[in-house]
């Protein structure tokens, strides 16, 4: 038995193994390779995993949830309901909500409404969505699950989680002009593979890190379960407790990495060397520079989904659309992640940019990203994309093609009509 | 003891290729679900199948989103196991969670062909392919995972024991 104070003065001990030794029974110290039961500070689900998720619950029998203020069902991925099987889906979940006096949110995307209303570093948030690793950004230990064990989860208020090993990834060096948080994850995932952290902890590092601002950490954090990891945490710093006092939250543990810690790989980047990157199509595992993939016409340009789609997001797409148009026979579609975000954006009076350029400004979903409606690929049709993911038929027909980018990647594509340079436009 | 015919693919099935999510995302039916199994590569897939077929693939096996539909169109589509060099991680935890089995052996992709006969051994972990009657060594899976094994998946676990694998109190 450790007290929570001994382990997080360990100087032996990673993020991970501090993060999950503080919220297990006991606070024993837990180490890379345990198996250990978690408690959970928040867990969430949204439309296309909870309904099977609440299925999973009831067919267990349970009658109660362990804490109904610690759970959160969000209505997200196709919002509003696009036909009649999501709406009758989205009842079940407003109907179990309303049985079980737990928490609900539509029409803001889970991550980035867990980030701007819940997260807090130390807290252990589990998300049956893959991206809720986007909370390591400030420091939570934040992974996915599926539905059946989110269900175990509301019973419970536990899980059983395999501690991880560590990757300690060093960012080094200024971003050149019109490279961006986007274009290092994706360069970084191009290097290791889809599976190059998987199971792994992420703990995020370096001089460019200072220099990173939150919504660009969220992007890094969200985008990089793309290579597998469970978790990817940066440190808490002056950018992020500016950020906890804006929102006005408290950190549950302000978790430091020990220095002695094991990592079981270290990676730099010289992010100074970096340039836009266009990933895909089809895989995230072949990461060109912009210039190689110039040829390639476009149909669609998706600026969208938790991945990449908040305020400095729209702000690098407002400056490139700005007193341009998006190119004749291309649709550009915009979709902020958070209903915060699409208020902001009207304040600035970037969507008059957006519109008046002839792009298309539409309410907060996952949409196209996953390619349920606004913004639906058709057969052999090309798109260029901020959201996370380029799989075969994941934004539609499954003879369409996705390559991925950072938003100004895709509003300069937008603009010319083939996958465009952003440098010339910033 | 299972016994079926190898269906292979190659590194990194992802979710998206195993169900779609415009599929997925509109039913709660695991036989609606079971329609779209590997839906990317083969559309025809769940007809082609027979009932405790296997799949056997390379690397990334289940990489990307957390849905467990992927599992579980796999399951209900007749799938008895599935065999991969490596799995992802959600993917995999959503195996045991929903009683799907799989197994990890490395280079399984090039011991075994498309349409091999192939006997799993659950209990020691062994795929024997009967067509070059080579026997193969999975990882051995051990703790809450095997209870998971043993007992199909969570929710059966939960009805027979009203109790979570890691809140079932020992036997003396």
């Amino acid at each position: 038995m450790s007290s929570a104070s001994t382990i997080l003065k360990n100087d032996g001990l990673t993020f991970a193994e501090k993060a999950i030794s503080l919220n297990s029974d006991g606070e024993k110290i837990h180490r890379a390779g345990d198996i250990a039961v978690v408690n959970i500070d928040w867990a969430f689900a949204q439309d296309s995993s909870g309904p099977l998720a609440i299925k999973s619950f009831e067919e267990m029998g349970i009658d109660k949830l362990w804490d109904p203020s610690r759970v959160l069902l969000v209505i997200d991925h196709t919002y509003p309901a696009a036909d009649e099987k999501v709406a009758n889906l989205h009842s079940m979940i407003r109907k179990f909500v309303s049985k079980h006096g737990c928490r609900i949110e539509e029409g803001n995307i889970s991550h980035q409404y867990v980030l701007e209303n819940i997260a807090a570093p130390g807290m252990i948030i589990f998300g049956a969505d893959s991206h809720t690793t986007q909370a390591g950004c400030i420091g939570a230990f934040a992974t996915g699950v599926g539905s059946t064990e989110m269900a175990i989860i509301w019973a419970s208020g536990q899980i059983w989680v395999q501690v991880p090993e560590t990757i300690k990834i060093k960012l080094e060096g200024r971003l050149p002009k019109g490279v961006f948080a986007r274009d290092i994850i994706l360069h970084y995932i191009g290097e290791v593979g889809e599976d190059g952290a998987n199971y792994k902890s992420i703990e995020w590092y370096g001089d460019t890190v200072k220099e990173l601002t939150i919504d660009s950490r969220a992007c890094i954090s969200n985008a990089s379960m793309e290579s597998g990891c469970k978790t990817s945490v940066f440190p808490i710093d002056e950018v992020a407790r500016r950020f906890l006092k804006e929102v006005d939250r408290e950190p549950k543990y302000v978790i430091e990495p020990g220095d002695r810690s094991e990592y079981a790989d270290e990676h730099m980047i010289e992010c100074e060397k970096l340039q836009p990157v266009v990933t895909g199509p089809d895989t995230l595992e072949t990461a060109h520079a912009v210039e190689e993939m110039s040829n390639i016409v476009i149909d669609e340009a998706f600026i969208g989904s938790s991945t990449n789609c908040r305020i400095e997001d729209l702000e690098v797409t407002a400056r490139i659309l700005k007193g341009r148009s998006i190119h004749s026979g291309t649709r550009c579609i915009i979709t902020p992640a958070s209903k915060k975000i699409y208020k902001e954006a009207i304040n600035r009076g970037y969507v008059d940019i957006f519109l008046d350029s002839g792009a298309v400004f539409t309410n907060v979903t996952c949409g196209a990203c996953v390619g349920t409606h606004l913004g639906v690929l058709g057969d052999g049709e090309v798109a260029i994309s901020s959201s996370s993911r380029n799989y075969i038929g994941r934004m539609g027909a499954l003879t369409a093609k996705a390559y991925l980018a950072s938003p100004a990647t895709v509003a300069a594509s937008a603009v010319e009509g083939r996958v465009a340079d952003p440098r010339r436009y910033l | 003891m299972l016994r079926g015919k190898a269906w292979v693919f190659k590194d990194c099935v992802n979710t998206d290729i195993i169900i779609p999510f415009r599929f997925k995302s509109r039913t709660n039916d695991p036989y609606e679900m079971a329609k779209y199994a590997m839906y990317g590569l083969d559309q025809d897939f769940p007809k082609k199948i027979s009932k405790g077929d296997f799949i056997v693939a390379g690397r990334n096996f289940g990489g990307g989103s957390s849905r467990e539909q992927a599992p579980v169109a796999l399951k209900y589509a007749g799938i008895a196991a599935v065999v991969a060099e490596s799995f992802a991680r959600i993917f995999y935890r959503n195996c045991f969670a929903i009683g799907l089995p799989i197994l990890e052996i490395p280079d399984v992709t090039k011991r075994v062909a498309q349409g091999d006969e192939l006997l799993i051994d659950l209990d020691n972990f062994t795929v024997q392919n009967l067509k070059t009657k080579e026997t193969m060594s999975a990882k051995r899976i051990t703790g809450y995972l095997q209870h998971l094994l043993k007992e199909e998946g969570f929710i059966n676990y939960y009805k027979k024991h009203k109790s979570f694998p890691w809140t079932t109190p020992k036997p003396p």
